[in-house]
Formats: structure tokens, C-alpha cells, sequence
């Protein structure tokens, strides 16, 4: 390879306000013009972005203590109860906790109006939140109850740390029963009615960094309108799945963990989600830097939509009783024209991740590190990438009571 | 008396018509407008407020019929909070009548109200709620 270019000099280049820096989508043509060579020659950097709803998403609040102090128990927050097995005046509030008194799915579909995703996007927004709990008291943490409201500005710290975010590559969700189904992929109409995907294709960061190259613990990342960084690879993180010639994965595969500081964050990128009979999550903005190192990384980063490909998956059967495998796979070409072809059927598709809201995201970062207010980092360590040789299990499913050996 | 507020849609041929004058004039009814969209030779839409005797409003609307009018209560108007809308595209393959159309290669997505029956079928299935309607509440059933 003939270009090879450090994160510090990319850096000295952003300070100076001389850095290129094109969009995962805008490099496309850029590359196809200039060829790969040239293209990595100029470009120092490709700005990815996803804006799509990612369930496995919360914060860590420190609210700190009242007088008397207290080691909060149950704890809800707009009532939403928020997970308090830490320490006294910690919680955590997940994306999809919901309200004890809500009524799920009795009346089949439920619609979850107000869960721990709204939680946050309120928190975000500078709203008051109400917070109840109570506690057993103990000689140093006397006080039993508690009903307060709580703002972001008012408490300690708030950290957004969501364990599997920015999934490369998802499902393409439809129903080949009878009856319409309400899952976390969208209402899912009968007989193939719709098709539902939820990937930014060729903005999307893990696409465009498929094997991990720059991607690593410490990267420091567009969150939620703010600075986050990658802090872990994500839960049911699948390096291991079957990828194309161009190295991406045509099923779900990496995952990242994300944290950043709420306090800077913004609710435009922080999004409580309702979806009817599944449950209430959050709508995540993330966009990554990828720096152009050499011809390789600027090769990954060109990749287009017609060669990034989904399983088209049941989730009437298939998915929910692992039954069968995927029906066929199409290309996020072929999703985002509207329409796709499975076995003869024209099927309409729709996205539950905003490609708008990509665009924006990856734009934002390109401005950022353009002005000179992002630089780039190396990661401190490597995500474990194919050569883990990850295998993801299934929950055992034993009887408890039987010793095992 | 009576008071009641509903949404007129005006197919191209009625805009012209001083349909005003007439509930006013025939009719003896109080006309509060509320909120006017109305194109020349496009559909138009009006929102507002009547009130005047029982039997005048009775006849009043049936003579609104007859002149080709399409009478909605407010509470079945459907709103798009843009705002709210974060361009998923979700309610696109939901929507009947392409009221909610995925714009390429823009990758946002538009409301038409003139192509909007009303059949609510948005509300719910848009995740961030951003379909309402503009009586609180007229969604939760
Ligand atoms: S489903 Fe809701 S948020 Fe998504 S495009 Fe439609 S109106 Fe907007
Ligand atoms: S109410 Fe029905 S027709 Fe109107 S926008 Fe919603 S889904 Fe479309």
C-alpha cells in the first residue's frame, strides 16, 4: 500500500483546520472518480453515522444523597422503576423499563406509551423528573422514603452507557402468517405485507469498518448529540458471522458498547420510542471517524448499498421458535428503493432507523472535525474481531434442581 | 343553540363558492374561523367553529352536502408533528393511502393531508408518536 497515514498526523491536520473529511456516503463518488489510490491519498477522514432504536440502551445517575441520607431500594423515575442494586444514591434507568402500573400487552397490542427511553429523553430535554423511592433504612442511611423531581442540571452524574448499540448489519423483518404481528421490528402485516430493516447500509459505522481495523476501546464517537466513546464490544457481539467478499457481514455481527456524559448530550438524539405490543426503547444517534490510514480502510469505507446484504427473516415462526433459517438475501439497494422481490412477491419495505437522521448525524461529524473541535483517537485496545473466533449461545435451559456434575 | 366545531374539505370545483356568505346569510349561524387552507383550484380545508340554532345547523350541514362538501368532526383530523418525526419511514408501509410517502432520494418522508382518510392506523404505529390527533386523548383507546 502506498498510503500510510497516523492518527497524528490526521490530528495535526484537523488542528490546522486542513483535514478532508467526506461523509461514508459522499466517499462513494468521490473514490469512484479518483480511484482508490488517489481518493486515500486526499481524504483523510470518513464520517459514518446510524440513527435507528437500539433497546439495549440506559444511564447511570448519581442523584446524590438528601438529609437524612438514604440507600435507595425501589426507585422509579416518572414511574418507571430504575435498577438500584448499586450503591446508595446510583441507578441505572434502562431504554425499555416500564411503568409497574402499565398494562403491556393484557389488551394485546399494548402501547407503551412511557418507558425508560422517555425517561431519558426527557432528563435530556432539561425536564423535571419525578423520582419516588424507598428504603429499609440503616444507621447510616436513615431515611425510608422519599418524592422529589430531579433535573439533569440538578444531580451528580449521568452516564449514558448502552451495552449493544450500532449493530452491523440487522434482520429484515417479515410475517408470512395469517394475522398482523406487532414485534420490535415494527407492525409486521400478513402474508409478507411489509418488510421492515433497521440498518443505515452504507453510513452505517460497523459497515464501513467491517473487521474492526480502526474501531477499538477508546475511539471517541458522535453520541446522542455529544462526545461518547466505543467503551466494549456490545453484547451478542458476533464477529463471527458469515461475511461477503467485501468482508461485511450479511447477518448481525459486531456489536459496540457505547458511554458518554448525558450532561452534554441532546434530546434530538435521544429519543423515547412506543412500539405497539412490543414495548417502549429508545431511538440512539451515533456516528464514528474512520480515518483513512491506507488504501485498505478507504476501500471499506467506500462501500456502497448494492454490495451490503440482509437476511430477509420470519418473525412469525422463524425468528420467535428458531424455525427455519432466513428466505432469501437482499441488498440495502434493493431495501431502500421501496420494494423487494422475495420468491416472486413484490414486497414494500420500510425502515425503523432514520437514513435522514444518518446523513445528519455523519454531516454533524464531518463539521465538527472540519472546525477543528474533534480530533481523532486510537483505540487503546482491540475489539475482538474474527479471529476471537466468538461463539454466541443459547440460554440452557436445565432443570435447576438437578446437580450437576 | 349549538356550537360545534368542525373541518370543511373543498374539492377544487367548490373553493370559489362564497359558502361563507351562505351559512351566514341562510342560515343565521356564527361562523368562527379557526384555521384556512385554501388554493384556488386545489383542495381546500377549513377548519371552524358554527353556532347558531339547532335546526339552522342541521340544514346548514346538509346543505353543505349537497354542495359536494366533505364534513369531518375536529377530533378526526390527524396531525404530523415534524417535529416529533424522526424520518424512520416506519408508517409508510402502514399508511393506505400514501398519505405518508418515503421521499428518494431525500430519505424523508411527508405528509399529505388531502390524501389522509382518517383511519388512524398511523397513531399507533409510529414509534415516536408523532401522528396525534387534535383532540387529546381521541388515540388511547
Ligand atoms: S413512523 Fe413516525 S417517526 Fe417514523 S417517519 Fe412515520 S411519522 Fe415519522
Ligand atoms: S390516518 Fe390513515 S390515511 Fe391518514 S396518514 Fe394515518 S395511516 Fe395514512
Amino acid at each position: 500500500m502506498k498510503i500510510n497515514r497516523s492518527i497524528e498526523e490526521i490530528n495535526e491536520k484537523i488542528k490546522a483546520g486542513k483535514a478532508v473529511v467526506f461523509t461514508a456516503e459522499e466517499i462513494i463518488d468521490v473514490v469512484k472518480e479518483k480511484g482508490l489510490e488517489e481518493a486515500s491519498a486526499q481524504v483523510d477522514v470518513v464520517t459514518t453515522g446510524t440513527f435507528g432504536p437500539m433497546c439495549s440502551s440506559g444511564a447511570f445517575l448519581n442523584v446524590g444523597h438528601p438529609t437524612p441520607r438514604i440507600k435507595l431500594n425501589e426507585v422509579s423515575l416518572n414511574s418507571v422503576p430504575a435498577y438500584a442494586g448499586i450503591a446508595a444514591v446510583d441507578l441505572y434507568i434502562g431504554a425499555t423499563a416500564l411503568p409497574t402500573s402499565d398494562p403491556a400487552n393484557l389488551k394485546h397490542p399494548g402501547d407503551f406509551i412511557y418507558g425508560g427511553g422517555h425517561v431519558i429523553e426527557d432528563l435530556v430535554s432539561g425536564k423535571a423528573i419525578r423520582l419516588e423511592a424507598s428504603a429499609y433504612g440503616t444507621d447510616c442511611y436513615p431515611l425510608k422514603r422519599i418524592e422529589t423531581t430531579i433535573r439533569l442540571s440538578e444531580i451528580n452524574e449521568a452516564t449514558l452507557y448502552n451495552p449493544r448499540n450500532a449493530y452491523q448489519n440487522y434482520n429484515v423483518a417479515v410475517n408470512l402468517g395469517p394475522k398482523t404481528i406487532y414485534t420490535y421490528m415494527g407492525v409486521l402485516k400478513m402474508n409478507m405485507g411489509n418488510a421492515n430493516y433497521s440498518s443505515a447500509g452504507q453510513l452505517s459505522p460497523l459497515f464501513n469498518d467491517p473487521l474492526l481495523k480502526t474501531i477499538g476501546i477508546g475511539t471517541r464517537i458522535f453520541l446522542g448529540g455529544g462526545l461518547g466513546y466505543v467503551a466494549w464490544h456490545g453484547t451478542q457481539h458476533n464477529p463471527s458471522a458469515k461475511r461477503a467478499e467485501n468482508d461485511t457481514p450479511v447477518y448481525p455481527g459486531a456489536t459496540l458498547a457505547l458511554i458518554g456524559d448525558l450532561k452534554q448530550m441532546d434530546s434530538r438524539w435521544l429519543r423515547g420510542l412506543s412500539f405497539l405490543g412490543y414495548g417502549a426503547t429508545i431511538q440512539v444517534g451515533m456516528g464514528v471517524p474512520i480515518p483513512i490510514l491506507n488504501e485498505e480502510i478507504m476501500r471499506y469505507c467506500s462501500v456502497r448499498d448494492e454490495d451490503l446484504y440482509a437476511p430477509v427473516v420470519d418473525y412469525n415462526r422463524g425468528y420467535p421458535y428458531k424455525e427455519g433459517t432466513e428466505l432469501t438475501l437482499v441488498s440495502y439497494a434493493d431495501l431502500k428503493s421501496g420494494s423487494i422481490n422475495i420468491n416472486g412477491q413484490a414486497v414494500p419495505t420500510a425502515s425503523l432507523s432514520s437514513y435522514a437522521g444518518a446523513r445528519e448525524i455523519a454531516g454533524t461529524l464531518k463539521d465538527w472535525i472540519e472546525a477543528g473541535q474533534f480530533t481523532l483517537t486510537a483505540p487503546s485496545a482491540p475489539l475482538p474481531s474474527i479471529e476471537a473466533e466468538i461463539k454466541l449461545n443459547a440460554l440452557p435451559q436445565k432443570d435447576p434442581d438437578k446437580r450437576e456434575v | 343553540m349549538i356550537k360545534q366545531k368542525i373541518v370543511l374539505r373543498y374539492p377544487p370545483h367548490v373553493v370559489e363558492q362564497p359558502t361563507i356568505y351562505h351559512l351566514i346569510k341562510d342560515f343565521d349561524l356564527m361562523v368562527n374561523i379557526l384555521r384556512a387552507d385554501i388554493n384556488p383550484k386545489k383542495e381546500g380545508r377549513l377548519m371552524m367553529e358554527l353556532s347558531g340554532s339547532e335546526l339552522n345547523y342541521q340544514r346548514a350541514i346538509e346543505w353543505l352536502r349537497e354542495q359536494g362538501l366533505h364534513i369531518m368532526g375536529l377530533e378526526q383530523q390527524i396531525i404530523w408533528r415534524s417535529d416529533r418525526c424522526t424520518h424512520c419511514g416506519a408508517c409508510t408501509v402502514i399508511c393506505p393511502t400514501e398519505a405518508l410517502a418515503f421521499n428518494r432520494p431525500e430519505m424523508t418522508v411527508s405528509f399529505d393531508e388531502y390524501k389522509c382518510v382518517v383511519c388512524e392506523l398511523c397513531l399507533r404505529a409510529c414509534p415516536a408518536r408523532a401522528m396525534e390527533t387534535l383532540v387529546e386523548n381521541s388515540n388511547s383507546k
